[in-house]
């Protein structure tokens, strides 16, 4: 019962700190907001190791959501918003850099190492096959 | 074949164990600035003191530094010995960010004041512009204007001669 107790507890300081970063925006419509929450999520803050600017605490991730939702009322599109972040912060702020011989190895690194997976354990059953076979025949 | 399998675990071990070891010595806060190779933002800020209107035209004739810093930076403070050393030989352009001007001022008056030129940038303007992450900052620009080298944090003998030297020194050859 204690320990229900004690979860629970936890549980209510943690959503306390997570709720931490409600800021309070206007928006012209509803799919502007959308947008506003998709460009939280998409763009890095430049300070924390691996956080969304959209839930970050940091003094530069405000900075930048209100950055971002006055370019958004200005009428800029998703792109523009991005460009302005990657002229002043580096690529490093988009969580879904473009496709380049920079990022090739990011984007084709999963691919690579899931074909090398597959691979090994080919070669594993063929040779398990190979060694039945033997066994079977002798 | 089995054999040389064997050798495998010690193998990746040896892969893995390079790429911990250069993480060792490399920073994950220190990121490339987008801002080198290209000149000094455009800016309409006011003086530190006087509250008189500054523009790009009143930055100095380069090389200087442009160092981002404020009151409640504590790294700022670390640092601050250093830069008045440096700025016996090189002039250093102070932007002072996201700060209250009566703080800021007594701040210089307590520690001295180390820089040719104080900009106030009240809401960081320059900064995002700057691709300010958090202060401390130090911008190295040379003789054209243009952005050479970024140190992010303190300006110490180490970072001097890892990052500013260098870009000093290029930014002198033809």
């Amino acid at each position: 019962m204690i320990r229900w107790i004690v979860c629970l507890l936890g549980s209510l300081v943690l959503a306390a700190s997570v709720s931490a970063a409600i800021e309070t925006y206007t928006f012209d419509s509803p799919e502007q907001e959308a947008r506003f929450r998709q460009l939280g999520f998409e763009l890095r803050c430049p300070k924390c190791q691996n956080q969304a600017i959209g839930d970050s605490d940091a003094p530069i991730s405000k900075d930048l959501r209100a950055e971002v939702h006055r370019m958004l009322l200005e009428g800029a599109t998703d792109q523009e918003i991005k460009a302005f972040m990657v002229a002043r912060y580096g690529r490093y702020v988009l969580y879904r850099p473009p496709l380049d011989r920079q990022t090739l190895f990011l984007w084709a690194g999963p691919g690579l190492f899931l074909i090398i997976g597959i691979g090994l354990v080919a070669y594993r059953i063929r040779l398990s096959k190979r060694a039945m076979t033997q066994e079977i025949s002798s | 074949m089995r054999r040389a399998l064997l050798w495998l675990p010690l193998g990746v071990f040896a892969i893995l164990a390079a790429f911990f070891f250069r993480g060792l010595s490399l920073d994950p806060n220190a990121q490339p600035s987008a801002l080198i190779g290209r000149p000094v933002p455009a800016f309409a800020l006011s003086e530190l003191h006087s509250g008189a209107a500054l523009t790009g035209q009143d930055l100095p004739q380069g090389p200087y530094l442009l160092n981002v810093w404020a009151s409640w930076c504590i790294t700022c403070q670390v640092e601050h010995p250093y830069l008045t050393e440096l700025s016996k030989t090189l002039p250093i352009v102070g932007l002072n960010y996201k700060d209250e001007r009566t703080a800021a001022q007594n701040w210089l008056a307590k520690l001295g004041d180390p820089y040719v030129l104080h900009l106030f940038d009240v809401d960081g303007q320059l900064g995002l512009d700057l691709g300010v992450a958090g202060a401390p900052e130090t911008f190295v620009v040379d003789a054209t204007g243009v952005i050479r080298a970024r140190v992010q944090g303190e300006v110490n003998a180490r970072t001097y001669a890892r990052i500013i030297a260098p870009a000093l020194a290029a930014g002198r050859a033809p």
